[in-house]
């Protein structure tokens, strides 16, 4: 199984007001993997993925995205953001949101055309959301939130996607509906990489696993490394999972 | 002079006529901007810019002599924008919150301006007086000039948020998202930052440092009541604003000795408060109306679902049963019996009840709907 290598992470260190937050994360990321980025509170997962984005400033270290600077393979690159970073108040409707994923390939002034909201549409079809397109995003339900800023990634038309916690809040209907877009994201060649608290569905959801906690404790095939002996160094407790194998 | 005098004198009046052309384009740049201002939760973010500018403005008499509104206003601007920049500063590279950091710069550098007001005022200079103005705005000074330079900032304004509309609207929305997309956000944060200083420096002489950031937020509150679309949010706190800067200098006219600044904050919030009451989507008023119809709805259903769980356990769902049955439940009224008998849903005779197959088919969708909605 010899895979091309999407993300290469090197040395990569961040701190918050001298408190290291990410301590010299090595990490490679095979194409075509779905990986759950696990940890306990305040482990550094999403600050991993924002250091990748470069939306926080590493104090050390690179990254690379298909062997190259990240800043040259953005179009390569999607996000979908936690869902209580942003002010669902704002003016705006379900499918001006999904819109905003074009932006990135419009680049600056350029406005957005039929093209373009085409493809919001067909997005929006795809999580299951047509029927809102016109409603108010603050009208939507947690659920829905989420399904609209999942689709704002898949307009992007990416190759990697990084998702911050994409399950968070979200009813048993939805969670379905999320893991079968992304297991047919993986199918269609994407890499995917999600940051997830329930350990319980890691088994089931991915194939690819990360452990963090500050450091990187192990990375690999979910079938070989997620154990209790890994599940323990990452958690610091006796940590005992069911894992139906 | 009464308030139709005035609009009558507009048209001929010449002092009238800038005075007024210059509290509305001040009105309407001020919403437009505004509205991103009280979207990025910047709303005090205008006061202190206004109060930091004080200081600039008698530093910038105190370096010419000269009491030309355009140097003076060069002065506040360089002043406002040092002060936002620290604030920034502030907030990035210390541990402190944004709300310490703006009372702290506002407050120093508006004690520091008047200090230099008052040490400007002890001076043996004939020409030091009038300085106070800017304390509270004074519409009456405005000069042909002077609004045809607000104008000239309010086009360049308008082409500036047309060009980078987008951009604008999605680092309002989601600033991180906006920076994977490999938009410069703080290129676009200090295009926004800049104008919202630029619009409270041009206010200073109308409004005052005092009050300029009313200018800013009152509009942009009222408009946001009215709609969710941010394109009419803009263009509605504008005209808010504009109306505000007409109607209040239109007030301070007809009554000789009201400051025009003052009465515009004014009429600005009577906007703000009669689009929090009355707004259909988010207003106090409609939200009340709504909350009561839809109890009333409710304690129908109850009543009805009630109804329906007797008559489905008979044969006959016509059959009739004695309204005393009802007594156990509490959510009926006479009054919901009424109603449910207009509707047609049951009938009613004597102390009886039965329902007819209208409200046997309401009852049963009832069901389906909560379902369908879950």
């Amino acid at each position: 199984m010899k895979k091309n290598i999407a993300i290469q992470v090197d040395d990569l260190t961040v701190a918050y007001n001298y408190k290291p937050v990410l301590w010299d994360i090595d990490l490679v990321i095979p194409e075509g993997v779905l990986m759950a980025i696990v940890g306990p509170n305040g482990a550094g997962k999403s600050t991993l993925i924002k250091a990748i984005l470069g939306i926080i400033k590493p104090i050390a270290g690179s990254v690379s995205i298909y062997g190259k600077p990240y800043d040259q393979q953005r179009k390569l690159v999607a996000y979908v953001p936690q869902k209580g970073s942003v002010d669902w108040d704002f003016p705006t409707t379900a499918l001006d949101v999904i819109m905003m994923g074009t932006y990135g390939s419009l680049g600056w002034i350029k406005r957005p055309g039929q093209k373009e909201k085409k493809a919001a549409l067909e997005a929006l079809e795809k999580v299951g959301m047509l029927a809102f397109k016109n409603r108010q995003i603050s009208q939507l339900s947690g659920g829905q939130q989420q399904r609209i800023f999942l689709a704002r990634a898949l307009v992007q038309n990416a190759s990697i996607y990084f998702m911050d916690e994409p399950f968070q809040g979200v009813d048993a209907s939805t969670e379905i509906a999320i893991i079968n877009i992304l297991k047919e994201l993986r199918k269609a060649g994407k890499t995917l990489i999600v940051v997830h608290h329930d350990l319980q569905t890691v088994p089931e959801y991915f194939d690819w696993v990360t452990f963090l906690n500050v450091k990187k404790i192990a990375t690999g095939p979910v079938k070989e490394i997620f154990n209790d002996t890994n599940l323990t160094k990452t958690y610091g407790i006796n940590y005992k999972v069911a894992i139906n194998k | 002079m009464n308030i139709y005098e005035y609009f009558e004198l507009l048209f001929t009046d010449y002092t009238l006529r800038t005075i007024t052309l210059g509290t509305a384009v001040l009105g309407a740049i001020c919403g437009m901007l505004g509205s991103f201002a009280v979207l990025r939760k910047q709303s005090l973010l205008g006061d202190a810019i206004s109060h930091a500018a004080l200081p600039g403005i008698a530093l910038a008499f105190l370096i010419t002599g000269a009491k030309d509104s355009n140097i003076l206003l060069i002065g506040a601007l360089v002043s406002g924008l040092i002060g936002t920049f620290w604030i920034r500063g502030i907030i990035t590279k210390t541990h402190l919150k944004t709300d310490t950091a703006l009372g702290l710069i506002l407050s120093l550098f508006f004690g520091f301006g008047m200090l230099l007001l008052t040490f400007i005022q002890k001076q043996p200079n004939a020409n030091q007086a009038g300085l106070d103005k800017y304390l509270f705005g004074q519409a009456a000074t405005l000069l042909e000039k002077d609004v045809f330079l607000m104008m000239i900032v309010t086009g360049i304004c308008l082409v500036i948020l047309l060009l980078f509309w987008k951009e604008f609207k999605i680092l309002l929305f989601d600033a991180d998202y906006t920076k994977t997309l490999g938009f410069n956000t703080r290129f676009i944060d200090i295009l926004i930052t800049f104008f919202i200083v630029l619009a409270i420096v041009l206010g200073l002489q109308t409004v005052g440092v005092i009050l300029m950031s009313a200018m800013l937020l009152a509009p942009a509150a009222a408009a946001r009541q009215w709609t969710n679309r941010l394109s009419t949010m803009v263009v509605l706190a504008a005209i808010f604003g504009a109306f505000s800067g007409v109607f209040g200098t239109a007030i301070s006219a007809s009554q000789n000795n009201l400051s025009t600044g003052p009465v515009i904050v004014l009429v600005a919030a009577v906007f703000v408060l009669f689009s929090f009451i009355f707004s259909p989507g988010r207003g106090l008023l409609f939200r009340e109306i709504r909350f009561r119809k839809n109890r009333r709805d409710l304690e129908l259903q109850k009543t009805l679902q009630f109804m329906y769980g007797i008559a489905q356990t008979h044969e006959n769902i016509s059959h009739p049963h004695a309204i005393k049955i009802l007594n156990n439940f509490q959510g009926f009224t006479r009054k919901t019996l009424q109603k449910l008998e207009e509707k047609n849903w049951i009938t009613l005779s004597g102390q009886q009840w039965a329902m007819t197959t209208v409200g046997y088919k309401e009852a049963k969708n009832l069901y389906n709907q909560q379902e369908q909605d879950d």
